[in-house]
């Protein structure tokens, strides 16, 4: 039997629990149901928002136990946080699910498998950037070797071990080379800058997508921005504390404010993000660090400084473009830009400002597409299917390329262009706006100057 | 670990395994809908088609288990609840938009369908679906139908009834059947209207098509803001007098003003008493002069101040302290009890009056909004149920305000329906030869004893602990049940 008695003791363990009064906030009106990609997708309401709140005051009030089949249920969420986009009562849903998946984390109520491999990778691996920059070459020798191709065509790996060959199907491009935090200082400003900010170049970006923080620095440079990358940062710690691997997301939070924010010297006037996912998360350092004495207001001072690429370009205002590209592009929200961070408008509007280019908007853009981090990977059932159904609205535009604002979107959606467009009329690769934006640019000096 | 009951295996025999669920911590996200009462299911079965239903009925019957149909659960009168255990057959999966005639102005829907997503679906071919519920981005077509659910724009198009031409029902015992026809004009009995509003107690329906309305070319949204409930009363009155049907006249009283206006910046001021929201649609030049009268009108009751806009933006604006204000309440208390009576229009400053003078009784924070062109209040009483005693302190309050709109020769439901909640209400409005000739109808449909059971009439056999009708019974000894008949 599930069904604990009345008289218990809490099952919480640790700080980091799920808030009473903010669970108590949910009415169950059930306006976030439809919103749920995974309601959608399995039909059942234990796998819906109010569900799984349900489920932690359950857990909370004494008349559930924790077991395996309620942790699946919160495995399950994809934490894209569309319900609270829905919800009128404004329950912080994303913040109840990251206290419960810490609280499972602490009590360890993963399977131990899945645990050690959580250690390898996500605590021996994404904190360390030489590491994974050792990876990075170890993915590129891999796939200019050609053995990537072969396994792929082979599909050897597909039968021998699925699990990786899903993985593999996932891997960035490593054909770029990697971005060096020290090229940032080699770009600047024509004239005075009028700000000053330092990009968090983050984990897998430089690696997967090196090409977005050059265009980066140099649509900010250009309009007036001097931009660094402070070398000593690390991981943003947003796949630690979506995980519930919170103390590790904590030991990195505080890295980085050391790394931008040193005692002594003056704030960045912005520090800026081009990963919605890393962005959402570094706007909640002061949420994560706000019970420790000694960062809690440094934390708070480093969250509201933190801007998303397209939230300050449009805030202090940029250089319309003038170089045209003829091209046809769907704009695919990332989750937790509209959802988490509320910016729909801005990346829209950088879009839209480019001559030539024609935004064609998907059936509902704001659906997340499957990716949430390493969900693609540890819930890649779900994943693919919720992937099929966004492909479909994607292929509905007749879209040339799909443009969206986090590394684990691109790589998602690029996997889908290879899974779904049959006619392979799509370019291959996904791309951020801040990119298309720079190239705008940089061809429209090309005509000026020919 | 729990092992699967006779019941419970016949019926993954019957639909498969990931369509039955039966475990203890998965039926306790099934105990609510959007109100506040409980049920406990046994079972829930999620059905791919008319067949599954028909098959899932048949084997609960052959267990004497009873059964209850559930869309989204967004229902606010416990009408999707299992009030007496058994099978809840949950319609979400058939969820297919199976046809749109653009040209008969139908759709052929499965029940599942969300509301909101017919209407998405509607606008590519240039129509609309009229009723509009508020939680219509969630709620489904086979519960709109259950409950003839309305909207602020059924003041001039009808509640569901008038949009459901047809619909594939499977009764009580099982049994397949096509009711209605696409003519509009049947001749014979009415049957789909005895189905639309039935609240899920003699059948489920499988199929349904429905009617599908032109969009207007022009929309212009008013508001204005009064002084005193009894002016914005009158306004609505006389607008409605004039012969005008706007498409949606709605009203918000002061604490609505005070909880919207921080978190939503209406630009409302606060100690205005009410705001009323008129909006008239359609041809161009129609919106122009109707637009027009209603000003006139609305400025006839010394108005503070009307604002108007036709821009699909502006009016956005306009609409959004009405269209926010349940969420912007849950910033003042973290529970709310919505309310829905009914009362004739011109009676509706008394009722308004005695509705405050019983929240203050009972010591709840009462806002009102509602469709004031219906005369269908929606007091909303706020509470925190973590408080001892305030759920049945917010409970008979309601079952007051209840009284209050019955006695002003008004009715307990406008649109959420009676279900669970006010079934001990209903011997206020109907004698007990009226709800014989209720459930004589019902019987019609079938056996339907364990159909939906302890819905609409008052509590009968084995519905002793389900919903809160303990607190209604109270009610019923305090007034009496025919104090009204």
């Amino acid at each position: 039997m599930s069904i604990a008695p009345l008289d218990f003791e809490s099952i919480w363990q640790t700080a980091d629990r799920p808030d009473a009064g903010e669970l108590g906030l949910c009415v169950h009106c059930g306006f976030c149901l439809n919103a749920c990609p995974t309601y959608h997708d399995l039909g059942v309401e234990t796998d819906s928002p109010r569900g799984r709140i349900a489920l932690m005051r359950g857990l909370d009030d004494g008349r559930l136990s924790w077991s395996p089949r309620v942790q699946q249920h919160f495995d399950q969420c994809l934490q894209c946080r569309a319900c609270e986009t829905a919800c009128p009562s404004k329950v912080p849903y994303g913040r109840l699910m990251e206290a419960t998946r810490a609280e499972a984390f602490a009590q360890d109520r993963w399977p131990r498998r899945q645990r050690i491999i959580w250690r390898v990778i996500m605590r021996g691996l994404f904190p360390y950037p030489r590491r994974m920059r050792l990876a990075g070459y170890g993915l590129k020798l891999y796939q200019m070797s050609g053995l990537q191709s072969l396994v792929r065509c082979s599909g050897l790996l597909k039968r021998l071990a699925p699990k990786l060959a899903e993985i593999d199907a996932l891997s960035p491009n490593a054909d770029r080379p990697f971005y060096s935090n020290a090229e940032a200082a080699r770009v600047s400003p024509k004239q005075t800058p009028r700000a000053n900010a330092s990009l968090v170049t983050g984990c897998m970006m430089p690696l997967a997508y090196p090409d977005t923080h050059r265009a980066t620095v140099n649509v900010f440079a250009r309009n007036g921005v001097a931009v660094d990358a402070p070398s000593a940062q690390v991981c943003c710690g947003a796949l630690h504390a979506h995980g519930g691997d919170i103390e590790a997301a904590r030991d990195l939070a505080r890295s980085n404010i050391d790394a931008f924010t040193p005692v002594g010297s003056e704030l960045p006037d912005a520090i800026l993000i081009n990963a919605a996912g890393c962005g959402s998360h570094l706007k909640e350092y002061g949420h994560l660090l706000r019970n420790d004495a000694a960062y809690a207001d440094r934390a708070a001072a480093f969250a509201l400084r933190v801007r998303d690429v397209h939230e300050w370009l449009v805030e202090i205002g940029f250089e319309p473009p003038i170089g045209r590209i003829e091209r046809r592009v769907t704009y695919q929200d990332s989750c937790h830009l509209s959802h988490a961070q509320g910016i729909r408008k801005a990346p829209r509007q950088v879009l839209t400002s480019i001559p030539g280019l024609e935004l064609a908007e998907m059936r509902t853009p704001d659906r997340c597409c499957g990716s949430a981090g390493i969900y693609s990977v540890v819930q890649s059932e779900i994943s693919q299917r919720v992937l099929a159904e966004k492909m479909s609205d994607v292929l509905g535009t007749g879209a040339d390329q799909i443009c969206t604002a986090n590394p684990g979107c691109m790589l998602q959606l690029d996997a889908g262009i290879a899974r779904f467009d049959d006619d392979k009329r799509m370019i291959p690769r996904s791309i951020h706006a801040i990119e298309l934006l720079d190239e705008s640019y940089r061809l429209g000096d090309e005509g000026q100057s020919r | 670990m729990k092992t699967p009951t006779a019941l419970v295996l016949e019926l993954i025999e019957a639909i498969g395994d990931d369509a039955v669920v039966w475990h203890d911590e998965d039926l306790l996200v099934y105990e609510y809908d959007g109100t506040i009462d409980r049920g406990n299911p046994d079972v829930i079965a999620l059905p791919a088609d008319t067949d599954d239903v028909s098959a899932l009925i048949r084997i609960a019957n052959k267990h004497g288990a009873p059964v209850t149909p559930r869309g989204a659960g967004t229902g606010l009168s416990g009408g999707a609840l299992a009030a007496r255990g058994g099978v809840i057959i949950g319609m979400n999966r058939m969820r297919q938009i199976l046809n749109v005639d653009a040209e008969n102005k139908t759709a052929l829907v499965q029940p599942g369908v969300v509301n909101l997503d017919l209407g998405i679906e509607a606008e590519r071919h240039g129509l609309a679906y009229a009723p509009d519920p508020s939680s219509q981005r969630a709620c489904t077509i086979g519960g709109n139908i259950a409950e003839n659910a309305g909207g602020p724009h059924t003041l001039a198009w009808g509640t569901t009834t008038n949009h459901v031409l047809a619909v594939e029902l499977v009764t009580a015992d099982g049994e397949v059947q096509w009711i209605g026809h696409d003519t509009r004009d049947e001749p014979g009995y009415d049957l789909v209207g005895c189905v639309v509003g039935s609240e899920g107690t003699v059948g489920i329906v499988t199929q349904a098509l429905v009617r599908l309305v032109p969009r207007p070319t022009a929309v212009r949204t008013m508001l204005a803001v009064y002084d005193s409930v009894r002016d914005a009363s009158n306004a609505v009155s006389a607008v409605v007098a004039s012969g005008i049907v706007p498409a949606a006249l709605e009203m918000i009283d002061k604490m609505t003003i005070a909880a919207v206006e921080p978190v939503l910046n209406t630009g409302f001021p606060l100690d205005a008493e009410a705001v009323l929201l008129v909006e008239v649609d359609g041809p161009e030049s129609q919106v122009e002069a109707e637009g027009a009268r209603v000003e006139s009108i609305l400025r006839r009751f010394e108005p503070r101040e009307v604002r108007s806009a036709t821009d699909h933006e502006k009016r956005e604006h306009l609409w959004a302290g009405r269209k926010g204000a349940i969420g912007a309440l849950g910033q003042i208390m973290p529970n709310y009890y919505l309310l829905d009576g009914v009362v004739p229009r011109t009676k509706l400053p008394d009722v308004l009056d005695a509705v405050y003078e019983i929240a203050e009784r009972y010591r709840l924070p009462v806002a009102n909004m509602f469709h004031a062109g219906d005369g269908n209040l929606h007091p909303c009483l706020l509470f925190d149920e973590r408080e001892p005693g305030a759920t049945a302190r917010v409970l008979d309050a309601g079952g007051e305000i209840m009284r209050v709109c019955v006695d002003a020769g008004g009715a307990i439901t406008g649109e959420h329906g009676v279900g669970l909640e006010k079934r001990d209400y209903l011997p206020w409005i109907f004698t007990d030869a009226d709800m014989d000739a209720m459930k004589a109808l019902r019987a019609a449909f079938g056996p339907t004893e364990n159909f939906n059971p302890c819905k609409i009439f008052p509590a009968g056999h084995g519905c002793g602990e389900a919903g809160h009708q303990h607190h209604a019974q109270q009610q019923i000894a305090k007034f009496g049940p025919k104090a009204f008949v």
